[in-house]
């Protein structure tokens, strides 16, 4: 790692700072009125500041993203026969044995026979190409450190304009912090595409968007029964469906509900104690809400249906009884129940945001032609908002269909193609979680799949929020 | 000139069919209030139930039973150099059938018994006290120790004869060994220090959160480190200095969509971007933490935007007017004045970043880890996926310690919010 310089670094920036300082100090000294300097001493030495530490972190920083994958392929690339004849997965085991060897650790495993002389020169091979590359990039950080010391001090005389030169690297700097949330979308964009169409190399598009079928279980052998997965994605849709549904009949009535209460009805008083209650269920983690369904909520379903299916069984609607006697914990009812109510402060604070940006002439006119609170709300308030209000569903839609956690504990593992409530389903973020979870190789379809699914979600999400976004913006704009 | 309307019906019938009108009015006007009660009480009630459950499920696990047991340090079965070699508890098991009078059978399995209710934590401790004062060796030294988990779960009440026998893994006779143990006296009820001294581990009584707190520190670490910067020096140029166009309209789109992309998506640019290609260690606060700070990083852009877009421009224009540089005015006049507002928003994405879960279980943070992390670049737990990983445990003393961490995490995320909302009311001001 090359973080160490940066300490380093910044010793050399604050010197920079001092002498480009004093130097600009002493070249104002005794210069005539109409010659004064355009900008004061700190800002030459903010300016003598930069030129050391900009050039001296880029270098530090593209060493620091650039330098592990460039070490990996240089390492594989001149590794001997034996160990490029190794599986993937023992290969990079042997080669980060050869790395804790090289820094003078222990090998994890023992390797026989060649592989063991292997370790060996293996090992020396890959310290002496860590330490070319950490002290190339050392010397290479100090270099530009310097040069561009000597470059700021060349330029330091009275009539430099430090502090507009300094407020335009400022300005850069600015702008490059804004680039890092465009930098994050190709990245996203990326991995998603690259290792995805990896896996549609595999599994067709059509057989994954259409296929009924999901077993994405791939046998170690060939000759296993069921050796190869079955990757269509249809259930998985139906299931991430029928559980944002169920979601949202619990979050819509009563997170618009609530919002209308609360912006309309209470109190100053009771709106200053349930406003942060409800900002409590909001912040609270959603894997406490998944632990909270699957060890509470789950057996209490169970037991509620379980007993109603007791007093069925026998009687005319005995088959009805006997299945429910057979519900599980794990149904597509707790999770979207559960997950309706994650996002009752979600509904409850966009609508009441929508709500209360209607404009109070609207309710005056509609209190003056005699009408009640509820009919105001019901005839004016509603109708004017409901654009926002159906932007907020929207967002708290692509919300449900991409929460994770609550689902992956209360819903389950096996792929139904059902739209009953009370089976088992699974969903996409589910599957992306199982399928990169435990030990796997990074290049099987099992793996990839997840990047297929992870790019379905991303897509889905992103429609939906585009959108309701324009649908929230277009609505806002009407009362400006 | 207005020509009277002729009224068909007669004043008294008008006037009562006008009242049951305004009554079905009232009455649905009182229903309508009555929804939105509801409404919110479903709201409050299940939060109210939320938190009263898993306080419930995870008070028991703050505190803990042990026992003193005597234990005579037989010099034949322990070696000097190594005591830690020595099984303890099979010693304490055999020593305390001896005294009660028990003869086991030939394989052991009565010892194997007594031993079940022992946790190996004894064997550090009668293993340290020997290494402190090797004259203890041969004598008969009282050492305390946390109680196995299932014997600690009887202690609790929460494992009772009632239940069938093949329900349970404590039997009745161990149920008795366990009473005889209470009836001497030897066993205490204290404070479960080790709960938030330990790191992971497989056996419940043992298990702490430590481990999974410091690397939930650390990564937050990495995340402010990196987010808060970034998020507020992107937010400064989009709010203060970049001129209306193409490229700010991109950023803005962007900005906001990035903001609603789910939490595992970023999880799969972690495993793609981090793992896959740059080789950074996997389970890692780093990796955690960059994944958290791109996550938080959109919030973070949005919330601070807002509180620079409440600061007046007349202070903007007085500034300029004094002949400040548009960079001083922000850095000096604007941007001070926003900050009650960027820290409220920061400490809010902070603590978003601390409870989020998924992003972390695909970047490998589900692996068993017992230690406390020391670096950055060590693998490492965190505290939701602490809660995830116990979840999932099929040992039932896990249950509690589930719902304990849980607890902790929320105690962190209420201080966190409650900073916020503190900060917010101290600095709020009208302009």
């Amino acid at each position: 790692m090359i973080w160490f310089l940066l300490p380093v670094l910044a010793v050399l920036a604050a010197i920079a700072y001092g002498l480009g300082r004093a130097r600009a100090q002493t070249l104002a000294r005794g210069l005539p009125k109409r010659d004064k300097p355009h900008s004061r001493p700190e800002q030459h030495g903010y300016y003598a500041l930069i030129w050391v530490a900009v050039p001296a972190l880029v270098v530090v920083i593209a060493a620091g993203i650039f330098s592990a994958p460039i070490e990996h392929s240089l390492i594989a690339a001149g590794s001997p026969d034996v160990v490029t004849a190794l599986e993937p997965f023992r290969r990079e085991a042997f080669m980060s044995d050869a790395r804790a060897v090289g820094e003078g650790g222990r090998a994890l495993q023992a390797w026989p026979g060649e592989l063991g002389q292997a370790l060996v020169t293996e090992a020396a091979r890959t310290a002496r190409i860590h330490a070319t590359l950490v002290w190339g990039a050392v010397v290479a950080a100090v270099l530009a450190a310097i040069m561009g010391g000597l470059f700021a001090f060349g330029q330091i005389k009275p009539t430099l304009r430090a502090r507009n030169r300094v407020e335009g690297w400022i300005g850069g700097l600015l702008l490059a912090c804004s680039a890092v949330a465009i930098l994050t979308t190709v990245g996203i964009v990326f991995s998603l595409l690259w290792d995805s169409l990896r896996f549609f190399q595999t599994v067709p598009v059509t057989e994954f968007l259409f296929g009924t079928q999901w077993s994405p279980q791939i046998a170690i052998r060939a000759d296993q029964v069921g050796s190869t997965g079955a990757f269509g994605a249809v259930p998985l849709f139906a299931g991430t469906f029928l559980i944002m549904l169920i979601a949202m009949a619990v979050a819509a009535p009563v997170g618009l509900f609530s919002a209308i209460y609360l912006s309309e009805y209470a109190s100053s008083l009771s709106r200053g104690i349930v406003k942060p209650l409800l900002e409590i269920l909001a912040g609270v983690p959603t894997v406490v809400y998944g632990f909270f369904a699957a060890l509470t909520v789950g057996p209490a379903f169970r037991e509620f249906f379980n007993g109603i299916g007791a007093l069925l069984v026998g009687g005319p609607l005995d088959g009805i009884g006997q299945y429910l006697m057979l519900v599980q914990n794990q149904m597509a009812l707790v999770a979207g129940a559960v997950m309706g109510i994650m996002l009752i402060p979600f509904v409850s604070s966009l609508s009441d945001d929508i709500i209360n940006a209607v404009p109070q002439s609207l309710r005056d006119g509609s209190y003056a032609m005699g009408a009640t609170k509820s009919e105001t709300v019901k005839r004016v308030l509603l109708p004017a908002a409901l654009p926002g209000i159906a932007g907020a569903l929207l967002l708290a839609m692509s919300r449900a269909i991409g929460e994770t956690m609550i689902v992956t504990m209360a819903a389950g593992l096996a792929a139904n193609l059902t739209l009953n409530p009370l089976d088992t389903v699974t969903t996409v973020t589910v599957q992306i979680v199982t399928l990169l979870t435990g030990d796997q190789e990074f290049d099987s379809p099992k793996t990839l799949a997840a990047f297929g699914l992870g790019l379905t979600l991303f897509l889905v999400t992103l429609m939906l929020n585009i959108v309701a976004q324009r649908i929230v913006q277009t609505y806002r704009e009407q009362y400006d | 000139m207005t020509e009277a309307t002729p009224d068909t019906l007669a004043t008294g019938e008008r006037d009562s069919l006008l009242k049951r009108g305004l009554k079905a009015r009232y009455a649905r006007e009182g229903r309508f209030k009555l929804y939105g009660l509801l409404a919110i009480s479903v709201a409050v009630g299940f939060l109210l139930l939320l938190l009263a459950r898993i306080i419930e499920q995870g008070h028991t696990a703050f505190y803990a039973n042990e026992i003193t047991v005597p234990v005579y340090m037989d010099p034949a079965r322990i070696d000097r150099a190594y005591p830690q070699g020595t099984n303890f508890q099979q010693m304490v098991a055999q020593q305390s059938l001896t005294r009660m009078g028990i003869t086991d059978d030939a394989s052991g399995s009565l010892n194997t018994a007594y031993r079940a209710l022992l946790s190996s934590e004894l064997k550090f401790r009668a293993a340290d006290l020997i290494r402190e004062n090797p004259a203890l060796i041969g004598q008969t030294v009282q050492v305390t120790a946390p109680v196995s988990d299932e014997a600690d779960l009887y202690y609790k009440g929460e494992l009772t004869r009632d239940i069938p026998a093949d329900q349970r893994r404590v039997t009745n006779q161990q149920m008795d060994w366990l009473d005889g143990l209470k009836r001497d006296g030897a066993v205490s009820t204290s404070f479960n220090t080790l709960l938030f001294t330990n790191g992971d581990s497989t056996e419940p009584e043992l298990a702490g959160v430590l481990g999974a707190l410091v690397g939930s520190a650390l990564m937050l670490l990495v995340t402010a480190s990196l987010a808060i910067p970034l998020g507020v020096g992107a937010a400064v140029y989009l709010e203060e200095f970049a001129r209306k166009g193409r490229i700010t309209d991109l950023i803005e789109v962007n900005i906001n969509n990035l903001a609603a992309v789910p939490s595992i998506v970023y999880g799969l640019l972690g495993v793609a971007l981090f793992i896959n290609w740059a080789h950074l260690p996997r389970s890692s606060p780093l990796v955690g933490g960059l994944v958290l700070a791109l996550m938080a990083l959109p919030t973070i852009i949005i919330a601070t935007r807002s509180a620079l877009k409440a600061v007046p421009p007349s202070i903007r224009e007085a500034a300029l007017a004094m002949g400040a540089s548009r960079t001083q005015t922000v850095f000096h006049h604007v941007l001070p004045l926003a900050m009650p507002g960027v820290l409220t928003g920061t400490i809010i994405s902070m603590a978003h970043a601390l409870g989020e879960t998924a992003p972390l279980l695909l970047i490998g943070m589900v692996s068993f880890v017992p230690g406390i992390p020391s670096s950055l670049t060590e693998p490492t737990g965190a505290l939701p996926s602490l809660v995830y990983i116990w979840e999932n445990a099929s040992e039932r003393a896990f249950h509690e310690r589930t719902a304990a961490a849980i607890l902790v995490l929320l105690a962190f995320m209420i201080v966190m919010n409650a900073a916020a909302i503190l900060l917010r009311r101290r600095f709020e001001r009208r302009w």
